[in-house]
């Protein structure tokens, strides 16, 4: 075992010792609170003294254990792998910083049950980011999936409830009835779970075999919120905002596109996945997501849901791009993924913050806010910009590689969707930005507001500079993006 | 060498101490002895299969000096030695567990009767299992059973005597159904000894009274197992019999039953005939199947807790016959492997509902409101308990349904395992509907104050919890010997 | 012929007759009667059935029992004989049982009809 592999093993085990100390913090809200930022710092330097090597082409991995003979759990490192890991684990600073800001400006109960199970999720995501093999993702999938549940549930009354049935519903529903026979369907015809380059389904396995089990991996992989099965990530919404922001738009949602592209690349292969005519329907399932979530947010009041909308939209972004599965759209996948995690960030800690210092959560309130919270309401914007894909935010260079490789094999299909989708982004964001800048109070708010709890607006301007950073200095996901399809820079 | 006596002292030891306890009465001291007893017998077993795994081969123990196949052989091979092993632990376990929740459910006066009847049942289970001979199974499963029914009746309720009296109803026809069958193939091949009635059956198989034999074992012995739709006396049975003997009654009475039917189908008549020549397997198949789903669609409708997990038995037995059906070396895997992991994991699930029986009082969904908030423990064993009924990997529900998933796909049944996972769906949602009710509601005002239960019954119920997860991930026992002894049913019948 | 053939298996056979019919009315009464006690009659001439099944066919007619003697060349099979007392055993074991939760049953409900017993209790 080298020491890259004892890395693998403790960016798994620091969360999950973390919450065990967290859970044992009992009401002590100091020592709950510490412990959380220590982990997640804790966790960020193990993750980013991982990037340097990854960077440099080593493939860190850990040694295999065996549930069953030929089914192992198992770690390795490869370039998609490790952007996921470093967005989760960035995020998770910010986010806990945030944390503390909104639980306690809104008197939360049950604080440490939130925060164990907050670190549980972590220790799942990194799981799924490192798997070696679908069993292991699998695994981490479904330890995700439970871990949040209550995270969901976290207010315990009927709409909780009534959020977390849909929400666990969908998600083991499609798990169970989907991933789980792909899984065991790609061992029974592969032999193995291994992901490899270049994919590992047999070249000539008849096309029938070939289309159930895309079916199955695209709407197994419920996280992934491809139309009809996205109804749980605006059922999701009902939890306290920040595990809406960096659950429902990094961790739980990218583990599930994350996974997407990772069974495209390496379980299917790039070759089979845009050479075969089985798979692809999964362009139009993802096109259709697009657009049709997006017109969906347009007619959502309540802000949250108009951004959960927005997420499943911008999900299908990504799954699009994998479809198409040429190494540009892959790097494109990869790119958007990474944007689209500080951006959506960025829109739900504000959602977050006014809620926190105005209780507003319609956007019909929200006239002339920005003159009250500018710093929540600049970080908005910016992060509205990177969904829209305007330069200079992260959100473009996704859109741009996406884009090109659209161009390079012309599929007019998936240039028509971006193209309407972008005005469909534009159409609902802008009128918020208008909104809160230049319309005037109609009614003064019952109480007079300022800013959010200070640990609130700096988590948010520090998500929003980083949306901006990302275009600026895009090298690091970058690389790794164009070693994920065998690229060097 | 003792080792070579191990088979008979496995036996005839509870059935002494059952005698001793019957004559001591005190309770402490019943308790004490049936701890030392089951908890030898534990070793005891454990001792043999090792044996059996390092050498390879079976160990015969010939009855009063009776070489088989006129006397009767006890005999430990893979199999038996595996079941063995379950049923002891078990029987052990609940011991533990099972002091409180006995004091407070079980009337004084007959507490030493009970340890007398609950050593007399193990000793009827471990004989079924050892024993190689057709009929001393029998009156091994009369024992196990005649025990069971009066352990059932000891139920504080006054249902307890209803579900006790319709157990035994059933529970005879299916004894003398399976008695009836043994007597036919006695009949024909003159030898009651397993094995040489195996050898000498081979020539004979198409006849009449061969057919007409298998088909009584079959049933008398799917009445035992409560193969749907032959489980109606199951959920009663397991509702109201006193909260330690359904632990140790779900765990293995069902099990052993079902080991006698592989022991039929597979080594008896043999695999090819069972398979090529009856329809014997698509029956069970159907019906197992058709067990899943009805058990599962009952059990989301009880109020009573131990009565939806009694249903969910009646699924999961269906999960066990399944692989029986499937009838290849995957499929057959994972029926043994769940009927370990089963054993575990609802002996686990019913030892946490008879804390909360012991501290409520009773087992209505309607009065666990809030329950998840002053029995943490207990409701989070509960939760981990019903992940790995649903088979959430990590969790040995999902290494029984890997390999019926891959047994499935062995024969090419794709929608086998397309039903198998809709079939954890309806676990999800019963089980589901006690973790809401417990840790969403509030306890109702004015409702007396609750602890956890005592600390024996939490901590043997998570030891189980945790071998839930433990053996989810370290398989080499369960899957191992299962393997092993798939090689020794299947092979048998080449 | 024929019919001296049919006449040979349907005599022949009478064991198996009368074995075929204490079963069925064995299972008929512990279907048809609602009384716990009639119903524990019925399992008893159901098991009863299974005496003859095991005992008759070991019978040969002539026959001794199985004493080692030059005089003696056809004996009986002793097993069956053997069982059948262990079966007999466990019949008996059975019934007192099952008379014994009758009589439990009667004092705890006021009845020992099947209808009454199960018919008023919820039994979720």
């Amino acid at each position: 075992m080298s020491d890259l592999s004892l890395f693998i093993v403790a960016a798994i085990l620091i969360p999950a010792v973390g919450a065990a100390f967290i859970a044992s913090s009992g009401s002590k809200p100091n020592v709950r609170e510490a412990y959380t930022l220590v982990t997640a710092a804790l966790l960020f330097v193990v993750v980013f003294l991982l990037v340097p090597s990854v960077m440099q082409g080593a493939r860190p991995s850990t040694e295999g254990f065996d549930i069953l003979p030929g089914l192992t759990v198992q770690f390795v490192i490869e370039p998609l792998g490790m952007i996921f890991a470093m967005i989760a684990s960035t995020l998770w600073i910010v986010n806990s910083i945030y944390s503390v800001g909104y639980m306690r400006g809104n008197n939360e109960k049950n604080q440490t049950v939130f925060y164990t199970c907050f670190a549980i999720a972590i220790a799942s995501t990194m799981g799924i980011a490192f798997a070696g093999n679908l069993l292991t993702l699998f695994l981490f999938y479904e330890v995700l999936t439970l871990s949040t549940y209550p995270l969901v549930t976290h207010k315990g009354n009927d709409d909780a409830k009534a959020g977390g049935r849909m929400y666990l519903g969908i998600l083991l529903t499609t798990s169970v009835v989907f991933l789980l026979p792909a899984v065991i369907g790609t061992y029974f015809v592969a032999g193995t779970g291994d992901f490899t380059i270049g994919g590992i389904i047999p070249k000539d396995e008849s096309p029938f075999v070939i289309a159930a089990l895309s079916v199955l991996f695209i709407y197994g992989i419920g996280k992934a919120a491809v139309m009809p099965v996205h109804r749980w990530l605006p059922a999701a919404m009902v939890a306290p905002t920040p595990v809406s922001a960096l659950l429902h738009a990094v961790a739980v949602v990218k583990a599930g596109v994350f996974s997407v592209v990772k069974i495209i690349v390496y379980v299917f292969g790039l070759d089979m996945f845009s050479g075969s005519g089985s798979t692809g329907w999964v362009v139009y399932a993802a096109g259709f997501t697009v657009l049709v979530a997006s017109i969906i947010a347009l007619g959502q009041d309540n802000l949250k849901r108009r951004l959960a909308y927005s997420t499943v939209s911008q999900l299908s972004y990504v799954v699009l791009a994998a479809a198409m599965a040429t190494p540009l759209a892959i790097i494109g996948a990869a790119m958007h993924i990474t944007a689209h995690a500080f951006g959506k960030i960025t829109l739900f800690f504000a959602a977050g913050s006014i809620y926190t210092a105005a209780h507003k959560t319609e956007i019909s309130q929200l006239n002339g806010i920005g003159k009250r919270m500018p710093f929540t309401m600049a970080a908005f914007t910016i992060g509205a910009l990177s969904m829209i894909g305007v330069p200079p935010t992260a959100g473009f260079l996704g859109k741009w590689y996406i884009l090109s490789a659209a161009m390079e094999i012309k599929d007019w299909f998936v240039l028509f969707v971006i193209f309407v989708s972008t005005l469909l982004n534009t159409g609902y964001f802008v009128p918020i930005i208008y909104r809160a800048f230049f319309k005037a109070e109609d009614v003064p708010p019952s109480h007079d507001h300022g800013e959010a709890p200070w640990p609130v607006v700096l988590a948010l301007s520090l998500t929003a500079l980083g949306t901006l950073s990302l275009f600026l200095f895009p090298e690091v996901p970058l690389t790794l993006a164009k070693a994920l399809v065998g690229q060097v820079l | 060498m003792l080792i070579d006596q191990f088979p008979a002292i496995v036996v005839a030891v509870p059935l002494v101490a059952a005698a001793l306890c019957a004559i001591v009465r005190n309770e402490t001291a019943c308790w004490l002895i049936s701890l030392v007893v089951a908890f030898l017998c534990f070793v005891g077993s454990a001792t043999m299969l090792g044996q059996v795994q390092e050498y390879g081969v079976p160990l015969s123990y010939k009855m009063g000096g009776w070489a088989p196949p006129a006397g009767i052989e006890l005999r430990v091979d893979l199999l038996s030695g595996y079941l063995l092993v379950l049923v002891s632990l078990i029987a052990t376990a609940v011991l533990i567990y099972g002091r409180h929740s006995v004091r407070a459910e079980i009337k004084e006066s007959v507490r030493g009767w009970y340890y007398a009847m609950y050593l007399l049942c193990m000793c009827g289970l471990l004989g079924i299992v050892i024993t190689g001979d057709a009929f001393n199974a029998f009156v091994f499963m009369e024992i196990s059973s005649l025990s069971m029914y009066t352990l059932i009746a000891l139920g504080k309720d006054r249902r307890a005597l209803a579900a006790s009296y319709q157990y035994l109803i059933m529970g005879t026809i299916g004894a003398t159904m399976y008695v009836i069958g043994v007597g036919l193939l006695f009949t024909i091949t003159g030898t009651l000894n397993l094995i040489d009635m195996a050898e000498r059956l081979a020539p004979l198989l198409d006849t009449p009274a061969a057919i007409a034999g298998m088909a009584f074992v079959v049933v008398g012995l799917s009445l035992k197992i409560a193969l749907f739709p032959l489980h109606l006396w199951l959920p009663n049975a397991y509702a109201f019999a006193p909260s330690a003997v359904t632990a140790f009654l779900a765990a293995t009475a069902t099990k052993v039953s079902i080991y006698l039917l592989m022991r039929y189908l597979y080594t008896v008549f043999g695999f090819s005939f069972a398979i090529e020549q009856t329809p014997i397997l698509e029956v069970v198949m159907v019906l197992s199947l058709a067990a899943i789903f009805a058990g599962s669609f009952s059990a989301i409708f009880q109020e009573n807790i131990k009565r939806m997990l009694a249903y969910s038995s009646v699924a999961q037995i269906g999960y066990i016959t399944l692989g029986i059906a499937l009838a290849n070396a995957p499929g057959l895997t994972g029926s043994l492997v769940h009927i370990f992991n089963h054993a575990v994991m609802k002996g686990a699930l019913f030892m946490l509902v008879g804390g909360i029986a012991l501290q409520i009082g009773t087992v209505r969904l309607s009065d666990m409101a809030g329950v998840g908030k002053v029995m943490p423990l207990t409701m989070f064993g509960f939760v981990l308990g019903s992940f790995s009924m649903l088979g959430v990997p990590g969790t040995v529900g999902f290494v029984s349904k890997w390999y019926l998933a891959i047994g499935a796909l062995e024969n090419g049944w794709w929608w086998v395992v397309a039903l198998l996972m809709l079939s954890s769906l309806l676990v999800l949602v019963y089980m589901g509907r006690v973790i809401e009710v417990a840790f969403f509601r509030e306890r109702p005002e004015g409702a007396p104050p609750l602890k956890e239960a005592p600390k024996s019954m939490i901590m043997t119920a998570w030891v189980f919890i945790l071998a839930c997860i433990y053996l989810g991930f370290d398989t080499s026992f369960t899957v191992g010997v299962a393997q092993q002894a798939v090689d020794v049913l299947m092979g048998g019948a080449q | 012929m024929e019919g001296l053939n049919e006449l040979a298996f349907v005599l022949g056979g009478v064991n198996h007759w009368i074995t075929v019919f204490l079963i069925m009315a064995g299972l008929y009464i512990i279907v048809s009667r609602s009384n716990m006690i009639k119903k524990l009659v019925g399992l008893s001439i159901f098991q009863t059935s299974v005496y003859l099944l095991y005992v008759s066919p070991g019978k040969i007619i002539g026959g001794t029992a199985p004493i080692i003697s030059t005089d003696f060349a056809v004996y009986s099979n002793p097993l069956p004989h053997v069982l059948i007392l262990t079966a007999i055993v466990v019949g008996v074991a059975t019934l007192a049982l099952g008379l014994a939760l009758v009589v439990r049953i009667n004092e705890a409900y006021g009845s020992i009809e099947e209808d009454e017993v199960y018919g008023d209790g919820d039994w979720n």
